[in-house]
């Protein structure tokens, strides 16, 4: 295996040696394997690819219409033995390769917790993940901690070999969270959670960014992942810590707003709720939460009463532009209490005479009790985009 | 532009004179150009009295021949527009290092980008593919037109319209700024407002229409209008893809439409199917486009596979190797093209389990291709190879191509697909399996196929510049691709950071040059073949030796194909008469019965290309008035009576004893 690393890399080694081939090269347990991969996958086809291309050349050559020498043979088009060979190697070279998709698929699986700490080194029992909540923002990054209690943008740090556990989601658009030295990429999309199980093994500064385009400040959506030893680690967390400043809604809602190149920024202390919030889609005051609007639904939601439960929005996020002959923009408010939505129907109704008449009706469905919302558990059954990690 | 529909006009909808983007010199100056060299052409057809002779011979044909070529000259005008959207790109990334913004701004960038796969791929690919296929597959079977004449021409002028439509979107307003499958939530009207992407729907619906009405035409005209004695294991290889790629075309076209319509829904009505909230899903977008989206390539690539096995077996002068396992090989593909949708999106968290399976299955796909490939060596096997133009793209085809499709099985496997995913490797793989197997299998057809449809061969010499800056020119474009996305580099970046990876781009940047001079040499290559057409002409019909019915008749064919319908006895049927001592019917012709032309198609099509914008635009009169106006003609059509007509025995004699005098000369 070694062996075979280093010969599929010698020639790209000599003429590439100034190159940071970070694909080929990198710095976490995740990506090494996903390296790994390629290379075996790519020696397996060699075995194909070489010979076809050998004999193209060869058989182009030596059948030219100008060498006589050569047979012409212009009835040969049938040989059951030759025919046995050439669909029987690339079936065989693909039951190798399926066999290796599939165990690999199953063991580099972003869901599965991490196992190993890198080959030949397993996981001590009593280290646990250092949870990272991500949001794709337009277009920056935030990392919440919410083990420490901080956040920061466009800045994402970890410790060496300890496992690194993400959480990860969007504001606004698709992206793909991806630091190509650590592990492989995932999207990041919004109202979804997808996850990442990774584990960096060197120390060092890399680079993150999206890996899937998501507007005009696309480009400038990267960010530094630092690779630090522990006290490297606790120094950076206690740097962070040292920000009196507050990512609350607020601040949060702020931070969303379209910007780029953002540099980087820390927060010392953080909202608890706010990223299962940001997931739910309900960061800005007055909406509904996804995950209440489920569970609602799943008991059998508001009947007719839901339809008119959605209020124009006017808010932090600014007024977007609806469909031409479309409602316009709107959210489903939270319900607290009758009186309460009430309240907020009549404010919204003084607001704009757009606004389609709200109803006065409980809005309780089949007057089943309200459900209860936590925000700190986030959504798990939200379709494929988050599950339970792999026990495979 | 508006930011909000409340500042529409009643006349106008929301087309103001900001539309026109008088702020960009690039495109100020490309308005130019294009204006002056439209003037210069639109005097040209006055002053030489061709208005006339192009509407009654060319415009309104339901010839499958004309129709053919009219599509090839779309697709060949259309790849300059996409090229020049392509070295438009690698300048800008050649430049944007150290700071350097480049020359293209975010808003002006990220339309080029989205334009050259929008084009490539529907505007040049599709046409060029489907006027081959429209061209040879009539002649191949020994059929007098397809089965249905005026749908071909309103298909045709339908694919024109949607070019046309994002034509436009250069010089009024904007094209769409999502990359060529336009995701939501992106693409939605949230992130989307500005008439882009509207642009992009209405466009590809209107060419949509043309594709779909194609493909329901050739699949008809090759299951019931072969010549006698055509059994279905008796057609022709390049017959026998064009099957598969257009029961492609008819079972994937409608999905695109359907996600279209539901996309559109989203931004017209207000609809939730993909937006962020109410219930939307955009994964649900994603998974129904690439349901589209990966049959297409097949759609591309079929076509190709046959014009190489008709060019490798005709230029090594011997039989097809492995004829049935050719046939059973495409037909796996085609059956298999729609089980491996979810590997173009690997990243986007479904189970291990679904990865494996999607990954297996594409990496099955390459067992049928792999035994394509071999077969295609053991034809030129004891063969006696001339190395025509259409033979040298061959062999490029098949070196270039086993690349191609082993950095796409290595993408197949999911956790490889996770470090390569979006990168640059991504976008060398698939332009190295689109360049070197749809274009370069393109070309070889249109060298091969060339003499057939104007009775003279092109240039070998500008043809071999040609080959030469093209094969050169995609290996520096897009190795350099290959190594950036090993280094991490993903793709649509505008600015870079890291110097060193600089070089990379000005070598792709050169590449893209010499590919630029292997278009300018193909021009050349088709003006030089016009000068020089006496010296070029091959007054026989088969200049290449050939095997399969087409070289039968004469170059170019009369309009009615065949005097007399073939018989067939074998599968390269032609051979086989020449070998069997065929001698040519000279007598016992009579009248021809031929389909009428008609200028409905291009009434139908105007009408639906103007409704495209009158509804990018929220001009709802003018969308209501074109949809009227495509009912009434509709119907209107469905009353023409005069659908036929025959050709006068007289006719047909003359045109047959011209070839006979001319086959007599050459003899």
């Amino acid at each position: 295996m070694r062996r075979l690393r280093t010969l599929a890399l010698l020639p790209l080694l000599a003429l590439l040696g100034a190159c940071n081939f970070v694909v080929m090269a990198p710095s976490g347990d995740v990506a090494a394997q996903q390296r790994d991969l390629i290379i075996v996958s790519t020696v397996l086809m060699l075995l194909i690819i070489i010979p076809v291309m050998v004999l193209t050349v060869f058989f182009a050559w030596r059948y030219r219409q100008s060498n006589k020498a050569a047979r012409y043979d212009p009835d040969w088009h049938h040989s059951t033995q030759l025919e046995l060979v050439i669909w029987a190697a690339p079936l065989l070279i693909i039951i190798a390769l399926g066999a290796i998709t599939w165990t690999g698929t199953h063991l580099l699986d972003p869901y599965r917790p991490i196992g190993r700490v890198a080959a030949g080194r397993p996981l001590p029992e009593e280290v646990r993940p250092l949870d990272v909540n991500v949001v794709a923002l337009d277009w920056k990054w935030l990392f919440i901690y919410p083990e420490y209690g901080i956040a920061t943008v466009n800045e994402l740090a970890a410790p060496v070999d300890r496992p690194i556990h993400f959480r990860i989601t969007s504001s606004a658009v698709m992206n793909s969270f991806y630091i190509p030295a650590l592990a492989g990429q995932i999207y990041a999309m919004p109202g979804m959670e997808t996850r990442l199980n990774a584990v960096i093994n060197h120390a060092g500064d890399y680079e993150g960014f999206s890996a899937n385009y998501s507007g005009a400040g696309f480009s400038g959506m990267r960010f530094t992942f630092r690779g630090l030893n522990a006290a490297g680690f606790e120094a950076w967390v206690d740097r962070a810590r040292a920000t009196d400043a507050m990512l609350d809604r607020p601040a949060y809602l702020a931070l969303a707003r379209p910007s780029q190149n953002e540099p980087a920024r820390r927060w010392g202390r953080i909202d608890p709720d706010l990223y299962g919030a940001i997931l739910n889609m309900c960061a800005e005051p007055g909406r509904m939460c996804m995950n209440e609007m489920m569970a609602i639904d799943a008991r059998g939601g508001l009947g007719r009463a839901g339809i008119h439960a959605v209020l124009p929005a006017l808010d932090a996020a600014g007024a977007r532009v609806g469909a031409v002959f479309g409602p316009g923009p709107g959210f489903v408010p939270s319900i607290c209490s009758v009186e309460e939505a009430a309240a907020a129907a009549i404010a919204a109704r003084s607001r704009t005479s757009l606004a389609p008449a709200p109803t006065t009706a409980p809005v309780r469905g089949a007057g089943l009790p309200r459900p209860s919302f936590t925000p700190a558990a986030p959504a798990t059954t939200w379709l494929g985009g988050s599950r339970r990690p792999s026990d495979s | 532009m508006s930011d909000h529909p409340a500042t529409q006009s009643l006349l106008f909808g929301r087309l103001t004179l900001d539309a026109l983007p008088l702020h960009e010199p690039i495109l100020v100056a490309t308005f130019a150009v294009v204006a002056l060299g439209g003037i210069a052409l639109l005097a040209l057809l006055t002053r030489y009295r061709l208005w006339g002779y192009l509407w009654t011979e060319w415009f309104t044909s339901v010839d499958h021949k004309r129709i053919g070529i009219m599509y090839m000259v779309l697709g060949l005008v259309m790849l300059l527009r996409g090229f020049a959207d392509a070295i438009m790109m690698r300048l800008q990334q050649a430049m944007a290092f150290g700071g350097s913004e480049g020359y293209l701004n975010a808003h002006h960038y990220d339309q080029i980008f989205t334009a050259h796969g929008v084009i490539m791929i529907f505007f040049v690919a599709m046409p060029l593919v489907t006027g081959l296929m429209n061209y040879v597959v009539p002649l191949q079977i020994g059929a007098r037109d397809v089965s249905f004449p005026f749908l071909n021409n309103f298909s045709f002028w339908m694919t024109a319209g949607g070019a046309a439509v994002v034509m436009m979107s250069l010089f009024v307003g904007e094209f769409a700024r999502t990359g060529w499958l336009a995701y939501p939530p992106l693409s939605g009207i949230a992130y989307s407002p500005d008439p882009g992407v509207d642009y992009y729907i209405w466009a590809l619906q209107v060419a949509g229409v043309g594709t779909l009405l194609s493909g329901v035409n050739l699949v008809c005209t090759i299951v019931k209008m072969r010549a006698p004695g055509m059994a279905m294991m008796k057609m022709p290889i390049f017959t026998w893809t064009a099957l598969c790629t257009n029961v492609l075309i008819v079972a994937a076209f409608p999905v695109l439409t359907a996600v279209l319509a539901l996309l559109s829904l989203d931004r017209y009505l207000g609809t939730n199917f993909f937006t962020n909230d109410f219930g939307g899903n955009p994964m649900m977008y994603v998974n129904l486009i690439w349901i589209w989206g990966h049959p297409e390539v097949y759609i591309l690539i079929l076509p190709a596979f046959g014009i190489f096995s008709e060019v490798a077996s005709t230029f090594s002068g011997k039989r097809l190797f492995g004829y049935s396992s050719m046939v059973y090989a495409t037909v796996v593909i085609t059956i298999l093209s729609y089980l491996v949708w979810l590997h173009h999106f690997f990243t986007m968290g479904s189970g291990a389990s679904v990865n494996s399976f999607f990954g297996i299955t594409t990496m099955i796909i390459s067992i049928p291709t792999g035994a394509k490939i071999f077969n295609w060596l053991f034809t030129m096997y004891r063969g006696r190879i001339r190395f025509e133009l259409p033979m040298m793209w061959t062999v490029a085809f098949m070196l270039i191509f086993v690349i191609g499709g082993m950095t796409g099985v290595l993408l197949a496997v999911p956790p490889a697909d996770f470090v390569l995913h979006n990168s640059l490797f991504l976008v060398a793989h698939f332009h190295n399996v689109i360049i070197g197997g749809v274009l370069f299998g393109l070309f070889a057809g249109l060298n091969y196929w060339f003499p057939k449809a104007f009775g003279f061969r092109l240039d070998p010499f500008w043809g071999k510049m040609s080959f030469w800056f093209w094969v050169l020119g995609f290996f520096f474009a897009f190795m350099p691709l290959y190594v950036l996305g090993l280094m991490g580099v993903t793709r649509r970046l505008r600015v870079f950071d890291d110097p060193s990876l600089q070089i990379w781009f000005v070598i792709a940047g050169f590449g893209a040059v010499l590919i630029l001079l292997g278009i300018v040499a193909m021009l050349v290559q088709i003006f030089v073949s016009i000068r020089r057409r006496e010296a070029l002409r091959d007054p026989t019909g088969d200049p290449w030796d050939g095997r399969t019915l087409e070289w039968a008749t004469a170059s170019p064919p009369p309009a009615y194909n065949f005097a007399f319908t073939p018989v067939v006895h074998d599968g390269d049927a032609w051979w086989d008469m020449k070998r069997r001592g065929y001698q040519r019917p000279t007598e016992g012709f009579r009248p021809i019965h031929m389909p009428r032309n008609t200028g409905a198609g291009v009434v139908l099509a105007g009408l639906s290309t103007v409704l495209a914008v009158a509804l990018v635009w929220y001009i709802w009169w003018l969308a209501a008035l074109c949809f009227a106006g495509l009912i009434a003609t509709a119907i209107i059509h469905s009353f023409n009576y005069h659908r036929d007509f025959h050709i006068p025995v007289d006719e047909v004699v003359a045109a047959e004893d011209a070839r006979t005098r001319l086959l007599a000369a050459r003899s």
